[in-house]
Parts: C-alpha cells; sequence; structure tokens
C-alpha cells in the first residue's frame, strides 16, 4: 500500500469536512473492498476517512412508510440479524462474502463500489431503493450507472440507504467458485405496483433491471412466466468462468428460481 | 481393539500443540536483527527483449540499501535443473540457462527482473516502481502444440527449438504396440487435458539470507521441503559456497505439494544479497507473487489409445502427450513427465505392450514441476478415463472390464520398466463396492431425478510408485541426485532419544509417526523421542520430502540407526548382565537374558554408555549414536479403488460431489489417524482439480487465475465427509517396516473418479457426452450438455 | 506516525503505526504475536482471522488504527489460563483437524465464533461458515468433525479413525 493517513470522525458533518479538505481523500467504510484494492496499490488516497465510528449511520430501522432503512455504515452482518421486516434483504445480507467480511463490509461500501458482481446492488435496484447521501436521495434507478460507477460526486458519503419492502422478493445467487461474488445473481421483487427484477454479476454494464421479464412477473408471478424469454449473451461478461451466453441462460434459471423461492 | 502407542495406534500429534496455540515457528515468523527486505521487480509481459533498466531513481528512494540487476549476477552460477532426460533418439535434452535474475529476457510474467533491498518492504516496493524497464515486447508462445511448428517464436533464441526432448517408452516396444493396434477388436481414443494447477500451500514461500562476515558463513531460513537439496543445488551450482559454510533451516513449513521441493531464484537471492549488503534479507512472497513465482503442476495435453481383443482383454496401449515445463527448467521438472508418469502407464492392469510418447515443450509461461502426485495423476487419469470410455462403448460394467484384466501375481514386471513388489487390487475393489454402497445407487439416482439432478457414478483404480529410488537406477535415468535417506539416532545418557532425520515434515506429522516407530522398536513411551528435522546444522544429509517418500526412505533410514543403537545396546547389556550378547531380549524398555529372571532397564543401559564405569571398553566405544544411510532397492507400489458420486443440476451445469469412498492399500500403517488426514487432503485437491481449479493464461501469456479471485480453490463447503479405508494390507516386501507411503494416494486416485462420475450422469440423461475437460466447472458441463 | 492502543488478549497494547499498518502486521511485526498468519492479500484464505470486540475479522483487511479501542483476541490467547488447549484447540487435535498448522489459527477463531452465535452447528452450517478459511491440507473432513465435537455433539459416526 502507498501510505496514508486515516482520520475517524464521529459525526456525518465531519467526515464531510475531511473529505472536502483534499481531493485526494477517499471515504473507508468496512474496507473489504478498499483495502484489498490498496494492497495492490491500485488506488493512491493520501487520506481515509473511516465512517464506521459514526453512529447515526449506525444501524437498522423502520421507517413511517414501512421501509427499512440502513444506516450507511452497517455492516452486512447487522443488516442480516436485524433487517428481518424484509426477510429477502437480510437473507441476501447474510450471503454476502464470509463470516468475517460480513462483520466488516458496510452496505453503503458496497453500494458506493458498485463491484459488476457485488450482491447489494441488485437488492437495492430489484427493491426501488433510495440512497440517501449528506446532500440528497438518489433513486436506484438513477443510481447505478455501470461497473464500479454511480451517481455519487466526490466527497458524497452514502448516510442511509431506505428500502420499501415488497409482498414478496427472493435473491437467488450463483456463485463464481473463486471469488464467491455473483457469477450471476437475480433479486426478484413483488410490489403491489408491479414486480422488478435486478441482476447483477452479469452484464458489462454491472447491475441492470431485466424488464421484459418484470412485465411478464408483473402480469402472472410465477416462475413459468420466464418461459419463453431470454436475455443476449453478446453484452454479456465472458471470462474464464462462463461466457456471455451461460450468463445469459443462467439470468433465466434463476429468475425463476428466485420467483419460485419469493416470500 | 486399536493400539494405544507404538506402530498402528492413532498417536495424537505432538506438533498440534505448538499450531494450535499460535507458537509455530514458520520462516515468515523469523526476523533478524538488522534485516532488509527485498522487494521483486517481476516482468508483467511474458515476453521481450530487455532494452534498458534505469535503477538511478530508485537506488536513490528513503531507506533503499542496494538496486540488484541481472548485471550483478553476471559471475554468478544460474538455477540448475536435477535431471537430464535422454530423448527417444539418444540425445539429452535441452536445458537452458535459468538466471537469478532476467539477462537479457524476460520469458514469463513473474519472472524477476530486478530487486530493491530497503529498510521496509513497502520502501523496497516503492522504490521497484520507481525503476524504469524499457522491454521490447516478443510474441508470446503459449500454446505447446503452436510452439514446436516450424518457425514459432523460440522462448529460447539459443535452443534449436522449443521442444526440450522427445521422449519414447519404451521405445523398442514400439512397433509391436502399431501391430497390436492393428490386430485389435476394439480400440478406445481419447483426446484430454490434465490442467495446469498451482500448488497453493496456505503458507507462501519466505526466504531470509544471513551472513557472518567474521566466519564467512550463509543462512538461508526457507519454506522448503528439504533443505539440504537447497544447500547442495545453491552451494555447489549457484553460490559457490562450500556445504560447510552455508547452513539451511526449514523451520515449521505451511504445506509443500512438491511446490516447496524446487530451488529459487529468490533463496539464491537472499543468500547472495545478505553478504553484499552485509545484512539479512528477507522476502516474503504475497499470494499474488506466488501465483507467478512458485512452480506450477500438471499442464499435459495428451491422446491415449487403448487396444482390446475380442474378449475384451486389454492388448496394448499408446499415449502421446505433450507436457509443458514453462519458460526454465525448474529443479525436477523433466522427470515429472517421463519417470514419473511413462512408468506407470500400466496402472492395474496386464497390458502386455505399451508406448508413451511425450514431447516436452518450453512456453512463456511459468515453470511447471512436481505437484502432488507428479506424472501419477497425469498417468492415472487418461488411463482410468480411457478404461471407463472403453467400458461404455463396449457396453461392459467399467467394473468388471477393471477385474478382468487385473494384475494378479505379485511381483509383476510391467512393460513400462518397473517391479510391482505387491497389491491386491480385487481386494480394494471389493473393499470400494462395500464402501460405495453400489447397489444402493439405483435408488439414489431415483431420489436424485425426483429433485430434478442427474446422479452419476465413477470408479476408477490407481496404483503409484513412491518412495523413488534406488540412486544407482536412477541414476541411469538423468537424476543428478541420489535418492537414498539418513537418520541419526542419538541416546541420551537417562534414556531419551533424539532421531535427526532428512526428512521433511510440513504437516505429515513425522514428529509423531516417526516417534510412534522408534517407541516400538524398543518399548518405550513416545514422549521419550523427540525427532528433529529440517536445519542442515543439526540433520544429516538428507534429499527431504517428496514423493510419498518420508517414511518409506527416511522411515527405513531411522529404522536402521535404531537396530544399530540396539545392537549397541545388547552388547553393552550383556557386559551388565554378564550373559552371552545372543542371549539378550529387548522388550518393553528391557533388556533381559532369554529364559531368567535377569534384567536392565533401558536407562541402565543408556547411562553405561555415558557414564563407562563397568563397561566393555576394550570392545565398543563409549556413547550411544547411530547414523543409517537408507537407499531403497525398488520404489514402493501403494494402489487402491476410489468411487464417487455426484449431482449434476442440468440447468445450471454445476457438480456436487455427494459421495466419496476411497479404499487404499498402503501396506503396513504406522498411525492410521495421520494416514487418513493425508488420503483426505489428497482427495480434496484431487476434486479440486476435477472440478475447480484452473491456472489458465491468455494467448499473450497472461495469467488469468492470478489470485483466489478468479483460482478456485475447494472450501469447506464445496466438500463432502469422505469414506476413507486402508484395512486392504499388502505390505511392501522390500523396506523393513512393510510401509508404502500415502501422500499422494488421494491426489492421484480422485480426478478420474469424478470425471468418470459426471460423464456417467450425462449419459444418463441420454447426453452424447463422452468427455468433459478438467475442471468441470458449471459452465464447461452446461456447455457439454449444450453443445 | 499514529499512535494506537488497544487490548489484546486482555492486556493493554500501543504503538506508533502508519495509516497503512494492517492489524495483521502490528499483531505480527508490533507485538510478536505471530500466530496470525497471512496467507493471501485479496481477504479470502482467513488464516489471519482475529476477533476484534467479540467479531471474527479479517486483520489482514483492517488497518490498525480501526482496532482503536477494541479489544482483539488472537489464537495466542485461546488457551486456557493454566496454559492447556481449549475446547476447541483440543477438538483440533483430537480429531486431527490440521496438518501443517498455517490455516489452523484462523480456524480456531473463526470456530470460536460461530460456535459463540451457533451453539451446536450442523455439519451444513459449519461448512458454510468456514467459506471464509481455505485449508489446503486437510480436505476440511476433520475440521468440520473437530468444530462440532467441540460443540459436544457426538461425532463417532462421522468416518474415519
Amino acid at each position: 500500500m502507498y501510505n496514508f493517513d486515516v482520520v475517524r470522525p464521529s459525526r456525518i458533518a465531519d467526515a464531510v469536512k475531511e473529505l472536502s479538505d483534499s481531493t485526494e481523500s477517499q471515504p473507508l467504510g468496512g474496507g473489504q473492498t478498499l483495502i484489498p484494492t490498496l494492497k495492490q496499490r491500485l488506488a493512491s488516497p493520501e487520506k481515509l476517512v473511516s465512517v464506521a465510528g459514526i453512529d447515526e449511520m449506525q444501524g437498522v430501522c423502520k421507517g413511517d412508510d414501512g421501509s427499512v432503512c440502513i444506516g450507511g455504515a452497517t455492516t452486512h452482518a447487522t443488516v442480516a440479524a436485524e433487517a428481518g421486516n424484509y426477510p429477502a434483504l437480510a437473507a441476501t445480507a447474510s450471503h454476502i462474502g464470509d463470516p468475517a467480511v460480513r462483520n466488516r463490509g458496510t452496505i453503503g461500501g458496497s453500494l458506493a463500489n458498485n463491484d459488476p458482481s457485488a450482491c447489494y446492488p441488485a437488492a437495492a435496484l430489484a427493491s426501488g431503493a433510495t440512497i440517501k447521501t449528506n446532500t440528497r436521495e438518489i433513486a436506484a434507478d438513477d443510481y447505478f450507472q455501470g461497473m464500479f460507477t454511480t451517481a455519487l460526486d466526490e466527497g458524497e458519503i452514502i448516510t442511509e440507504v431506505r428500502f420499501p419492502v415488497p409482498e414478496k422478493a427472493n435473491y437467488q445467487k450463483f456463485v463464481q467458485p473463486a471469488s464467491r461474488f455473483a457469477l450471476v445473481g437475480v433479486f426478484v421483487a413483488k410490489y403491489a405496483d408491479g414486480v422488478r427484477v435486478a441482476i447483477t454479476g452479469a452484464s458489462n454494464d454491472g447491475v441492470f433491471r431485466w424488464t421484459e421479464a418484470e412485465a411478464a412477473l408483473s402480469s402472472n408471478f410465477s416462475a413459468d412466466a420466464i418461459d419463453g424469454l431470454s436475455l443476449s449473451g453478446d453484452d454479456m461478461i465472458s471470462d474464464l468462468h462462463g461466457t456471455g451466453d451461460y450468463r445469459a441462460h443462467l439470468c433465466g434459471v434463476m429468475t425463476k428460481r428466485a420467483v419460485a423461492a419469493a416470500v | 481393539m486399536p493400539k494405544d502407542g507404538g506402530i498402528g495406534a492413532s498417536s495424537k500429534r505432538r506438533e498440534d500443540i505448538r499450531f494450535l496455540t499460535g507458537e509455530g515457528n514458520y520462516t515468515d515468523d523469523i526476523n533478524l536483527r538488522g534485516q532488509a527486505y527485498v522487494h521483486f521487480l517481476r516482468s508483467d509481459i511474458a515476453h521481450g527483449t530487455i532494452k534498458s533498466i534505469d535503477t538511478a531513481a530508485a537506488a536513490g528512494m528513503p531507506g533503499v540499501v542496494r538496486v540488484f540487476t541481472g548485471t550483478d549476477f553476471e559471475g554468478v552460477g544460474t538455477i540448475p535443473c536435477g535431471w537430464q532426460v535422454t530423448d527417444r533418439h539418444g540425445e539429452v535434452m535441452q536445458e537452458p540457462a535459468h538466471p537469478i535474475l532476467a539477462q537479457g529476457k524476460v520469458r514469463h510474467v513473474g519472472e524477476p527482473v530486478a530487486a530493491v533491498v530497503a529498510d521496509s518492504p513497502e520502501q523496497a516496493r516503492d522504490a521497484a516502481e520507481a525503476i524504469v524497464l524499457d522491454i521490447d515486447e516478443l510474441p508470446a508462445v503459449v500454446d505447446m502444440k503452436d510452439a514446436l511448428k516450424d518457425g514459432a517464436t523460440k522462448v529460447h533464441d539459443d535452443l534449436n527449438n522449443n521442444l526440450c526432448y522427445d521422449w519414447g517408452f519404451v521405445e523398442e516396444n514400439k512397433d509391436a504396440v502399431t501391430k497390436a493396434f492393428e490386430d485389435a477388436a476394439h480400440v478406445t481414443s481419447l483426446e484430454l487435458v490434465n490442467n495446469r494447477l498451482v500448488a497453493n500451500p496456505m503458507e507462501p514461500r519466505v526466504a531470509v539470507g544471513d551472513y557472518a562476515r567474521g566466519t564467512d558463513e550463509s543462512t538461508l531460513y526457507t519454506t522448503s521441503q528439504n533443505p539440504h537439496v537447497i544447500r547442495l543445488l545453491m552451494g555447489a551450482f549457484v553460490l559457490g559456497i562450500p556445504e560447510h559454510k552455508l547452513r539451511v533451516v526449514a523451520p515449521d513449513v505451511g504445506g509443500g505439494f512438491g511446490t516447496k521441493i524446487f530451488h529459487y531464484q529468490e533463496e539464491a537471492f537472499c543468500t547472495f544479497a545478505a553478504k553484499a549488503c552485509n545484512r539479512p534479507v528477507k522476502w516474503t512472497s504475497s499470494r499474488s507473487e506466488a501465483f507467478i513465482s512458485d512452480a506450477h503442476g500438471r499442464d499435459h495435453v495428451t491422446k491415449i489409445e487403448l487396444a482390446l481383443d475380442a474378449d475384451n482383454n486389454f492388448t496394448a496401449l499408446r499415449t502421446e502427450t505433450h507436457a509443458n515445463m514453462g519458460a526454465y527448467l525448474s529443479t525436477f521438472a523433466p522427470s515429472v513427465p517421463t519417470w514419473l508418469h511413462g512408468t506407470l502407464m500400466a496402472g492395474n492392469y496386464k497390458t502386455p505392450l505399451i508406448y508413451v510418447n511425450v514431447k516436452a515443450v518450453f512456453t512463456n509461461t511459468v515453470p511447471v514441476d512436481a505437484y502432488r502426485g507428479a506424472g501419477r495423476p497425469e498417468a492415472t487419469f487418461q488411463l482410468e478415463r480411457v478404461v471407463d470410455k472403453a467400458a461404455r462403448e463396449l457396453g461392459v460394467d467399467p467394473i468388471a472390464l477393471r477385474r478382468q484384466n487385473f494384475i494378479t501375481e505379485f511381483p509383476y514386471a510391467t512393460p513400462v520398466a518397473v517391479e510391482y513388489d505387491t497389491g491386491d487390487y480385487h481386494g480394494t475393489m471389493d473393499k470400494l463396492e462395500e464402501m460405495g454402497d453400489f447397489s444402493g445407487f439405483a435408488a439414489r439416482r431415483a431420489e436424485s431425478e425426483k429433485n430434478g439432478k442427474l446422479r452419476g457414478l465413477g470408479v476408477n483404480c490407481y496404483i503409484e510408485a513412491c518412495g523413488i529410488a534406488p540412486s544407482n537406477l536412477v541414476g541411469q535415468l538423468g537424476a543428478r541426485a541420489g535418492l537414498y535417506e539418513s537418520a541419526t539416532v542419538r541416546v541420551n545418557a537417562t534414556g531419551g532419544l533424539v532421531v535427526m532425520t532428512g526428512s521433511h515434515s510440513h504437516g505429515q506429522g513425522h514428529e509423531t509417526s516417526f516417534a510412534q516407530v522408534v517407541a516400538e522398536m524398543i518399548g518405550i513411551d513416545e514422549n521419550m523421542i523427540e525427532i528433529v528435522h529440517g536445519d542442515t546444522a543439526n540433520t544429516p544429509m538428507g534429499m527431504g520430502t517428496y514423493g510419498s517418500r518420508s517414511i518409506a526412505v527416511g522411515g527405513s533410514a531411522m529404522v536402521r540407526a535404531t537396530e544399530k543403537i540396539i545392537n549397541k545396546a545388547k552388547k553393552i547389556a550383556s557386559h551388565l548382565l554378564e550373559a552371552s550378547e545372543a542371549d539378550i531380549e529387548l522388550k518393553d524398555g528391557a533388556f533381559s537374558v532369554a529364559g531368567t529372571d535377569k534384567s536392565v532397564a533401558w536407562g541402565d543401559v543408556t547411562l553405561a554408555a555415558y557414564v563407562p564405569h563397568n563397561y566393555p571398553l576394550e570392545d565398543i566405544e563409549p556413547g550411544l549414536e547411530e547414523t543409517a544411510f537408507y537407499d531403497p532397492s525398488n520404489f514402493t507400489y501403494p494402489s487402491g479403488a476410489y468411487a464417487c458420486e455426484v449431482e449434476v443440476d442440468p440447468d445450471t451445469g454445476k457438480v456436487t460431489i455427494e459421495r466419496f469412498a476411497a479404499a487404499d492399500d498402503f501396506g503396513n500403517i504406522i498411525n492410521p489417524m495421520i494416514v487418513t488426514g493425508q488420503v483426505h487432503g489428497g482427495i480434496a485437491q484431487g476434486i479440486g482439480q476435477a472440478l475447480l481449479e484452473n491456472c489458465a493464461y491468455d494467448d499473450n501469456g497472461q495469467l488469468l487465475s492470478a489470485s483466489y479471485m478468479d483460482y478456485a480453490m475447494p472450501r469447506a463447503d464445496d466438500l463432502p465427509m469422505f469414506s476413507v479405508d486402508h484395512s486392504s494390507q499388502t505390505p511392501c516386501t522390500h523396506n523393513p517396516l512393510g510401509v508404502k507411503g500415502c501422500g499422494e494416494a488421494g491426489a492421484i486416485g480422485s480426478p478420474p473418479a469424478v470425471v468418470n462420475a459426471v460423464v456417467d450422469a450425462l449419459q444418463s440423461a441420454g447426453k452424447d457426452v463422452t468427455h468433459v475437460d478438467m475442471p468441470l466447472s458449471p459452465d464447461r458441463v452446461w456447455a457439454a450438455m449444450n453443445g | 506516525m499514529a499512535q494506537v492502543s488497544m487490548t489484546v488478549n486482555g492486556k493493554a497494547a500501543s504503538g506508533e503505526v502508519e495509516g497503512r499498518t494492517l492489524l495483521s502486521s502490528f499483531l505480527r511485526d508490533e507485538l510478536m504475536l505471530t500466530g496470525t498468519h497471512v496467507g493471501c492479500d485479496t481477504s479470502q484464505c482467513g488464516a489471519c482471522v482475529v476477533h476484534v470486540d467479540g467479531q471474527a475479522v479479517k486483520s489482514c483487511t483492517m488497518l490498525a488504527v480501526e482496532a482503536e479501542g477494541a479489544e482483539v483476541a488472537t489464537i495466542e490467547g485461546q488457551a486456557n489460563a493454566d496454559g492447556s488447549l481449549n475446547v476447541i484447540q483440543q477438538a483440533f487435535q483430537d480429531h486431527h483437524g490440521l496438518q501443517c498448522g498455517f490455516c489452523t489459527p484462523g480456524m480456531v477463531m473463526s470456530a470460536a465464533a460461530l460456535l459463540k452465535d451457533n451453539p451446536k452447528p450442523s455439519e451444513t452450517e459449519v461448512r458454510e461458515y468456514l467459506e471464509g478459511n481455505i485449508c489446503r491440507c486437510t480436505g476440511y473432513h476433520n475440521i468440520v468433525k473437530a468444530i462440532m465435537a467441540a460443540s459436544g455433539q457426538d461425532v463417532s459416526a462421522i468416518a474415519a479413525e
């Protein structure tokens, strides 16, 4: 790693100030992606602003509208344990990384990084979540802008993520056997006004909504509704672990399984 | 009743105490006063000409002690190869120089080009980044068959081409084999890949060099399976340090699996640089660095053909293999596809005629050498796959076809130059059938199908050769070393023993199992015996641990030394008991005179040896310490039969291992608990090769699976519990313990069982799939089903 | 450089670190607690698992300064007060749950974290919990068996000596 300073503010305002002091600063959530990246010397921030000590960014609560609100610095383990109002979300969190990673990794860190194979982006996009930052609220549909790219500005911190709770939902992850990230992960959420399907791991453009499947499932929420639908493998990730066509195929399989398992 | 001590007891491992409490002493735990750290600048391109290396900026960076490049090593030797293969035309192999730091060209991603020694690891890395490297990129040679085409880019400009050797075995059989194929009633052929692997012991390699100016002595602490071999290779061939001025220490080593046999540039560098800088120099590999600097394993591409007569008897076998050597010859690389592979092609079968052709090829990839099993997994995989395919083509039961062709009379001289001393292949297959509950398979398959899954059962046999030997034979075959082992047994005055062995334990539990043997021989408690290994300063010359040789060769040396001790102790006892030496018996730690109640305790005899007041000084010397060297007369031949049951998810292609059974014959067993553990670990690595692990390069010679993000290591939830048995025992006839070795069996025996099972599953669904290349990852299986 | 203070295995520990100093480096290089091992650089092998405020974490993927004020537990502090192996350590020895010993500290620390949350885990739960701990020697069979035995479950039906 290149060297850097670490500051550990206890209030959002202080964190924002630390981040604005210098353009070479970066927020540090649980560090489960950032620290390995720094070890490879793929980034060289001068200052890391740890948000782990900010109490107002911690924990899971229930919003006035019934939504599940998760502080940006909440670990995956905490979401898994405390987001019982949204069982599919808790289940998703309980399978990110491994237990030690879940004890450190945070939802804000994951969404800010927007790894194309991460689980939370699928959950947030399928749920139509709202990403709340220190300056604004961003709808999930506007937030994800391609792999490792989001609507966040320099120095902007995810302070909370608000998930409307669906009638039924499920996340199916088909793991890449080495990294255990999603080779394809499909999050299906059925709301009163329709079904949303978000897919991670598959596309060169990062997490995306499968609108044809959403339409089919909105009129008939059953696995059979997916029959005959398919995605093109052309724009899908093709690597050592699977071709674009294979990933496209898995999108269908995992979507059906998510629908069948949705509770 | 299981024994509670000695040979055959599942004694708990004494080494566990330190490992479980954080008190192990691994090489990276060693920090010497004033040590500096080296960071290697490694090539990030596969093939190129070095135009210039500008180290000026780096040399001026904070903390930098010295920057080294290839020119600093011009007067120094190169990394030697320990085995010279002679090809089918009588020519010796082509052998390129293997520099410590690249000279003139880079030939694989990861090749060290320059090295920075600095006060801290981070400073060394910072400075390495400041080195300006100008390399003219050349086309990379990656595919082995392309590498052998006329006009192919050469990996080494000073060699004739990229062919290291073209080996034929047994060359004299070739025409007869051809004739047998012409006369065959049926021929089954198969082309397959034995996938390239990375050994990945959990402890990355580490080297710490030290130099004492006052005594002109060098010390290297290194993660090695064989410190004496490193001392010999590095001292004699690279740095020119005589052995009495060079100490090599391999303390606790966190797994080896073959990849820590070899002498690596980093070891020579740290030893050299410690003297040049007059400071200890430490290198700790990162995992990322390990992927591009540890020798890889396997990487064979093979065509195998099996000829059968009208009664389904095997009449001939013919193989053609391309074996990847990588860019340079690692220590034992040439021996792996030849003498550790061709000699095993008979397997468990009485095939009368065999011809093996191996073309070893240089490519712009990391050097390839022995990995757990080394040559024997490659032989077993192709043979057991082609036998399985033949059974399917002929519509006969795969087990019955195997049984029909089993070797049943021993000793058995194969047509590939080795003689199996013992074995009972029907015995292990009988045991396997019992363990595997094959009669219940149909019901289990039906249950799987109800759940939308395909179920398959795969079976295979294996034979392997352990304890590679004897030295005079391996010398004829091209080994540049002897393959004996030695042990010194030192008995202390109060009766405790120290056994200093040339074998090295890096997970095998020698400190426990070796002590069990000596305890049994003398009849004393295991805790009176200490096993010392891993330091050339306090152990006799040794060849180390690989090829499942420790108990068969190192254990035998220890037995021979202990026998000498007992013989001398009997002389002392006969003096003390005033009886004829011929009447002295040793039992339960006491010497007695046969037929009398006169006896003297072990401890009284050992005390007499060191306090020789009442002692036959005119006949024997005081003291009680003996050394023995043991050079085996033959290999040992463990064998067995393995069965795997898989489920395949037809929607995704994902394979899960539902059941796995292994029936092995290791001859006599010293510690059943340890043996079982060795088999478990071997099976996990075999399943890893079959389903998960894939060391892959792209066309430019870039490693695609360069970290655990892309190289799939087997994890706990990839594997089931294993059913393991080694009650079938045909003791080795030529070593004193009747032992055969068990370290590699699991890795040799398991891959074909897995692939046979997956093919069985796919064919059960009517898929016309006869083979899928490893690893059988979900995408490959799905593609095979939908191809 | 920054001053960092924490409690390690019940004892106060402090030292000067850079921002980039990993907790694993602080433990190994500053405190000389070399039982915590580093086996990879992508946060996957788990040889470096320690407990921070009672939770299993990968100490190679946490900065030392992030552990300021924390209670850290490492393999060196796991044995009983009289120096004998604790229940988990003893089960690993009894069931041959280790070979080379390199992954072992992380395995034991992960096992301890698992059994704290789930005192009687099933075989599947143990295997899933160990997703972040790679062992190359044992094939996991005896590790899983040892952890189940440490939880007081009868493992005699699981194969092997």
